[in-house]
C-alpha cells in the first residue's frame, strides 16, 4: 500500500501501452514463452482451444457504524485458471501459485478432459487495441484512506442529520483493483486493469414501537471523483435515510394484478430478470430457456426496445474486455419488440454459429466463464412521466427496488420493490411497505403500453449471481408503465 | 491434485496461524487472531449423455485481524510465502491505525475459548476414493436416471458430481490454536419436463455426505429430479385469496434460518429485527422449538453439515435452544454482540478469512412434530403446497414477507394441479405464531432443516 499524490485527471494514459499492460510480467514473472508453453500443454491431449486467464486483485474495505470508524480490511489473491475446449467439453484447473511448474501442471490438468494427440497449435499473439473506459493512473489510483474515510463520514453525518427518528447509520466504502490478462490458442491476447468502487448507506429509523429501513448505495468503474451528484456521500445518505422514514408511514402493499409504473434506473432490474437472463446464449443452447427459438418473433410490445451494453465509460457492468479476451460491445437483444438476439461467448458462437458478442464473463480466476450481462437497459421512450401516472387509474409506483430472481425454464421471475406507493386516480398516494412482484419473462414485457423520456441508468450497486459465480452489473430504464402485473403485497 | 505454495504436506496450519499471530504481536499488536485455510475441490457436470465440465483445483489462504486496544483492521491474502505473511500482518496493523476505538472491540477471557471434546467425524478420506472415470460415471448416472424416468422428461440440465476437503486452523493471542479437517461429496441432477404445448418445466434433486458412501444412489437422485420437475407441468396460476399454506420440508428449512437470522445478536443490539426486545417471550405458536446445535452427529456417524469443534473465533461449539415451546430462550451471539447486549456469546461466531466474525448457525432445526405430512395436507380444505420460493422478498426489521412460490394446489386434503406464478406474503412476526401443524419429517439434507409446516393467515396474489 502506498500513500502517493493522486495523479491529475489528465494523466489518463493507454493502458495496452503503459505498465499495467505488463503487470503479469513484471510482478510475477509470466513470460511469452511460458504462456505459449501453458497452452501448447493444455492442447498436448488433443483440445481445440485453450485459454489462460492470469488475475490479480488487491481490495480494501472500510466501515462507519454508530459513528465510530469501526472497520478496516484489505485483500489480495492473485492466481490462473487454464481452460481446455474439446467439443462441447470444458475441462478447467486453477493455482494461486503462478510459479511455471505449478502452471504447466495446471495445464496439464485441463488438457485431459480432451484424449488423444495433439491437433491444434497454438496461434501467436495478436493484441487488439482496445477501448479505454476507466482509465487507471499509471501505478493505480492514490491510496488515500484520508478521503475515503471522510466519504463515509459526510454520509453517517448526513443521515444522522436528516431527521431526529434516525437511530442508526452504517456506511460501507469498497474498492478493488483487479489486473487480468488473457492469452489464447487462438491468438487473443489481452490484458486490463479494472477499478471498482462502491459507497453505502444504511439508515434505521424508529418511532415508537415501530423500526424501519432504508439504504442507498452508488459507484462504478472510476476513482474517488465520481462520488459528486447522484452519488454523492450526502445524497445517498439523504436517500437511505429518507427510506427508513418514509417507511414510518406505509401501508400494506396490495395483493393481485394491477396497473404498475416502474420509476426510471434501479427498476430495469425487471430487464434483467424478465429478458436478460433468458437470452443468455448457453441457455438457450441447451434449450432450457423459455426464450430458446423465439429470435425474430414479439416478445414484447412494440415500445420496448433492450440493449446490452459493455461500453459505456466508468459504469458498474461496463468492461473494456471481456474474461475471454474479446472486447465488449453493445448487443440489441430487443428491437421495437422483435427478440433480435442472443448474448453470446467463445463457446456458445463456436456451437451455435454465430457472433461472438464478448460476453463471456467469471468471477475469479477460480471460475469457468459463461455469457453474462454487463449493463442492460431499455431505450428512451416519448412519453412524459407525468402522463404515465396520470394515465392509472388504481395501481402501483415502484421507484426503488431490492434483489430479483427468475427460473429461466418457465420464464417466471420476482423482484422486490423496497419503495414503492399507491397510484389511485392518476395521483401518487400513500407509501406501500415491502412487496415481491411476479412475471412471466416472455409475456411481462407485452403489457409496456407506455415509455418514458427519462431513460436512467442505475447508481452502480448491483451483483448478479448465476451457477454461483457473482459478478458486477448495471441496469437502467425510463419510466415505463406496464397495463398489468402481479403485486405480491397482503392488502387489497 | 493439490497446487500447493508450499506443498500441502508441508503446510502446517495450526502453525501458519499461531506464527501469523506471533508475527503481529511482534509488530506491535496488542491482540491478534488468525485463520488460515487450504482446500481441494473436484466437479464434473455432464449433460445429454457427455461430459460438459471438469474442473480440479486447490487453494489456500491466511486471514489476520489485530487490535491496537480498541482498534482492529483485517488482511487476507492467497499469497503464503514469508513475503506475503509479513505484508498481510503489516497491512492489517496499518489499516488498524486508520480505525478509531470500539469500547466493545477486543478478544474475549482466555477461558472462554477452547474445542468441544470428542470426534466429530467431519472427514472421510472415501470422497476421494473414485477414479477420475467413476466420477464422471456417478454424474452420467443421476442424468441416466432422470432422462429415462418418463417420456416427459425431454431435456436436461445435466447431471453433476462434487468432491471437496478442506483443512481450517485459527488460533488468537489469548493462547487458542485450533485445526479440523471437513469432507463432502454431492451428486445432483436437474430435469426438464415438457407438456404437449411446449411449455417446459425443470426441477432438480441432489444428495450431498461427508462420506462418499453416504451418498443416495445416483440413479434415486435422477428419478427425484424427474419426479419433481414433472409434478411442476399443467401448473397455472390461483386466484389472490387467503388460505392455509403447507411449506414441505426443503422451503420450511428457510423458516428455521430466518428466525435465526432474526435473533442474531448483531440484527438486535442494532434494533434491527422483529424479534429485538423479545427476549423470553412468545415469539411462536407453542408447538415451536428451534434448536441450533454445533455438535450433532447425523444417524450415519458422521458429523453434520453444521457441525464442528470451535466457532469462528475459537470458542468452543455447543447445543443451544433458540425457541422452546414458542418462547424465545436467546439470542445468537458472537463475542462481539455479545457485548453489545450484555450476554455472553453462544459460540455462533462465523469466520471466513476475510473482516470481523459473524454470526452463523450450525446445524439448525425446528423441532419435529406429531403429524405425517399426508396428515397435515389432508386437513386442508383450500391451500396451497409450496415446494419452491423465488427471491429475495424478507425485510427482517419489519417481518414483512412476500415470497415468489410454486407449489401444488391442495383441494379437499388432496394434491391437484401444479401452481406457479403467485407470491405468498404475510409479516414473519404473525406467520411464526400461526404454524398451526409441525410434520415428523425431519432429515438432514443440510445444515439447516425443518419438517412439513403449516402456516394460517398469509396471502396469495394471483391471477
Amino acid at each position: 500500500m502506498s500513500h502517493a499524490n493522486p495523479l491529475p485527471q489528465s494523466a489518463k494514459s493507454t493502458q495496452s501501452e503503459n505498465l499495467n499492460a505488463r503487470y503479469f510480467f513484471t510482478k510475477f514473472g509470466v513470460t511469452n514463452q511460458l504462456l505459449e508453453k501453458c497452452l501448447a500443454e493444455a492442447l498436448s491431449r488433443g483440445g481445440e482451444y485453450a485459454d489462460l486467464y492470469f488475475e490479480s486483485v488487491t481490495a480494501i474495505g472500510l466501515g462507519v457504524d454508530e459513528q465510530i470508524v469501526k472497520t478496516a480490511s484489505q485483500g489480495t489473491s492473485a492466481g490462473c485458471g487454464i481452460r481446455v475446449l474439446s467439443g462441447e467439453r470444458t475441462g478447467y484447473a486453477y493455482t494461486d501459485n503462478l510459479s511455471p511448474e505449478r502452471l504447466l501442471h495446471a495445464a496439464r490438468t485441463a488438457a485431459l478432459i480432451a484424449s488423444g494427440p495433439a491437433t491444434h497449435p497454438v496461434v501467436g499473439f495478436v493484441e487488439p487495441k482496445l477501448r479505454d473506459l476507466y482509465p487507471v493512473p499509471l501505478g493505480g489510483f492514490d491510496l488515500d484512506l484520508a478521503a475515503r474515510l471522510e466519504l463515509l463520514l459526510k454520509a453517517d453525518r448526513t443521515a444522522r442529520a436528516y431527521d431526529p427518528r434516525i437511530t442508526q447509520v452504517r456506511a460501507g466504502f469498497s474498492e478493488e483493483l483487479r489486473h487480468i490478462l488473457i492469452c489464447g490458442s487462438d491468438g487473443a491476447f489481452a490484458t486490463d486493469t479494472q477499478p471498482l468502487c462502491r459507497l453505502n448507506v444504511f439508515a434505521l429509523a424508529k418511532d415508537g414501537e415501530l423500526t424501519t429501513k432504508g439504504s442507498a448505495g452508488g459507484g462504478g468503474r472510476a476513482g474517488l471523483e465520481q462520488f459528486t451528484g447522484t452519488k454523492s456521500p450526502e445524497h445517498l445518505a439523504t436517500e437511505a435515510a429518507r427510506g427508513a422514514i418514509l417507511q414510518l408511514g406505509a401501508v400494506t402493499a396490495p395483493a393481485g394484478e394491477m396497473e404498475v409504473v416502474l420509476g426510471p434506473g434501479w427498476p430495469g432490474i425487471l430487464l434483467h430478470e424478465a429478458v436478460g437472463h433468458g437470452l443468455e446464449a448457453d441457455f438457450n443452447r441447451k434449450k432450457t430457456s423459455a426464450f430458446a427459438g423465439l429470435i425474430g418473433q414479439s416478445v414484447a410490445s412494440s415500445k420496448v426496445t433492450v440493449v446490452d451494453n459493455g461500453t459505456i465509460e466508468g459504469r458498474r457492468g461496463s468492461l473494456n474486455v471481456d474474461d475471454e479476451g474479446s472486447p465488449t460491445q453493445e448487443t440489441v437483444l430487443i428491437e421495437n419488440g422483435i427478440l433480435k438476439g442472443y448474448l453470446t461467448d467463445k463457446l456458445s458462437a463456436r456451437l451455435m454459429g454465430g457472433h461472438n458478442t464478448g460476453s463471456g464473463r467469471r468471477e475469479s480466476y477460480q471460475h469457468i466463464p459463461m455469457p453474462r450481462m454487463t449493463n442492460t437497459y431499455m431505450l428512451a421512450g416519448e412519453d412524459s412521466p407525468e402522463d404515465i401516472l396520470k394515465s392509472v387509474k388504481r395501481g402501483l409506483y415502484a421507484v426503488n427496488f431490492g434483489g430479483g430472481q427468475v427460473d429461466i425454464t418457465n420464464g417466471k421471475f420476482v423482484f422486490s420493490a423496497s419503495e414503492a406507493y399507491l397510484i389511485e386516480d392518476g395521483k401518487i398516494t400513500a407509501p406501500v411497505r415491502d412487496a415481491t412482484l411476479i412475471g412471466n419473462g416472455p409475456e411481462a414485457l407485452k403489457y409496456v403500453s407506455m415509455v418514458g423520456h427519462d431513460l436512467k441508468l442505475d447508481e452502480g450497486v448491483g451483483t448478479c449471481g448465476k451457477d454461483g459465480q457473482s459478478v458486477p452489473v448495471g441496469v437502467g430504464m425510463p419510466t415505463i408503465k406496464l397495463d398489468k402485473m402481479t403485486v405480491g403485497g397482503t392488502g387489497r | 491434485m493439490t497446487d500447493a505454495q508450499p506443498s500441502a504436506s508441508q503446510l502446517d496450519l495450526e502453525s501458519l496461524a499461531f506464527d501469523l499471530v506471533q508475527l503481529a504481536i511482534n509488530a506491535g499488536a496488542t491482540d491478534a487472531e488468525a485463520a488460515v485455510s487450504e482446500g481441494d475441490e473436484f466437479s464434473v457436470n455432464v449433460r445429454q449423455g457427455a461430459v460438459e465440465t471438469l474442473k480440479e483445483a486447490g487453494s489456500r489462504g491466511a486471514g489476520v485481524r489485530v487490535f491496537l486496544g480498541q482498534r482492529s483492521g483485517s488482511a487476507t491474502s492467497s499469497d503464503l510465502t514469508p513475503d506475503g505473511i509479513r505484508q498481510l500482518v503489516e497491512g492489517a496493523l496499518a489499516l488498524a491505525r486508520v480505525t478509531e476505538p470500539d469500547p466493545n472491540a477486543g478478544l474475549a477471557d482466555a477461558a472462554e475459548y477452547g474445542v468441544a471434546q470428542g470426534d466429530f467425524h467431519l472427514f472421510s478420506e472415501d470422497v476421494y476414493s473414485l477414479s477420475g472415470d467413476e466420477r464422471i460415471q456417478w454424474a452420467l448416472r443421476a442424468e441416466a436416471a432422470a432422462l429415462g424416468a418418463d417420456a416427459r422428461i425431454t431435456n436436461s440440465e445435466g447431471g453433476s458430481f462434487d468432491a471437496a476437503t478442506g483443512r481450517k486452523a485459527i488460533a488468537n493471542s489469548r493462547g487458542f490454536v485450533g485445526s479440523y479437517q471437513s469432507s463432502s461429496a454431492s451428486v445432483s441432477a436437474s430435469a426438464l419436463a415438457e407438456e404437449s404445448n411446449g411449455n417446459l418445466q425443470r426441477d432438480g434433486w441432489w444428495s450431498s455426505a461427508r462420506r462418499l458412501s453416504n451418498l443416495e444412489t445416483p440413479e434415486s437422485v435422477g428419478a427425484e429430479a424427474a419426479r419433481r420437475a414433472l409434478r411442476r407441468l399443467g401448473a397455472r396460476r390461483v386466484a389472490t385469496q387467503q388460505v392455509p399454506i403447507v411449506f414441505a420440508p426443503e422451503v420450511s428449512r428457510s423458516i428455521a434460518g430466518l428466525i435465526f437470522d432474526a435473533a442474531s445478536g448483531d440484527a438486535i443490539w442494532r434494533g434491527a429485527s422483529f424479534l429485538a426486545g423479545k427476549l423470553e417471550e412468545t415469539i411462536a405458536a407453542s408447538s415451536v422449538s428451534l434448536i441450533d446445535d454445533n455438535l450433532m452427529i447425523l444417524p450415519n456417524g458422521m458429523g453434520g453439515f453444521g457441525t464442528s469443534p470451535f466457532d469462528g473465533e475459537g470458542m468452543p461449539s455447543r447445543r443451544t435452544v433458540v425457541v422452546e415451546n414458542g418462547r424465545l430462550l436467546t439470542y445468537l451471539n458472537n463475542t462481539y454482540s455479545a457485548r453489545k447486549l450484555g450476554q455472553r456469546s453462544t459460540g455462533n461466531a462465523s469466520r471466513g478469512l476475510a473482516g470481523a466474525p459473524g454470526i452463523g448457525c450450525g446445524n439448525l432445526y425446528i423441532e419435529s412434530g406429531s403429524l405425517s405430512p399426508e396428515e397435515i395436507i389432508g386437513g386442508v380444505e383450500n391451500g396451497l403446497y409450496v415446494t419452491s420460493l423465488m427471491g429475495f422478498g424478507v425485510n427482517l426489521v419489519t417481518g414483512d414477507y412476500s415470497r415468489g412460490a410454486t407449489g401444488l394446489w391442495i383441494e379437499k386434503g388432496e394434491l391437484t394441479h401444479a401452481v406457479e406464478e403467485i407470491t405468498i406474503a404475510g409479516n414473519l412476526a404473525e406467520m411464526l405464531k400461526n404454524i398451526s401443524a409441525i410434520g415428523n419429517d425431519l432429515v438432514f439434507r443440510s445444515a439447516v432443516a425443518a419438517p412439513t409446516l403449516r402456516i394460517d393467515g398469509m396471502t396469495i396474489a394471483g391471477a
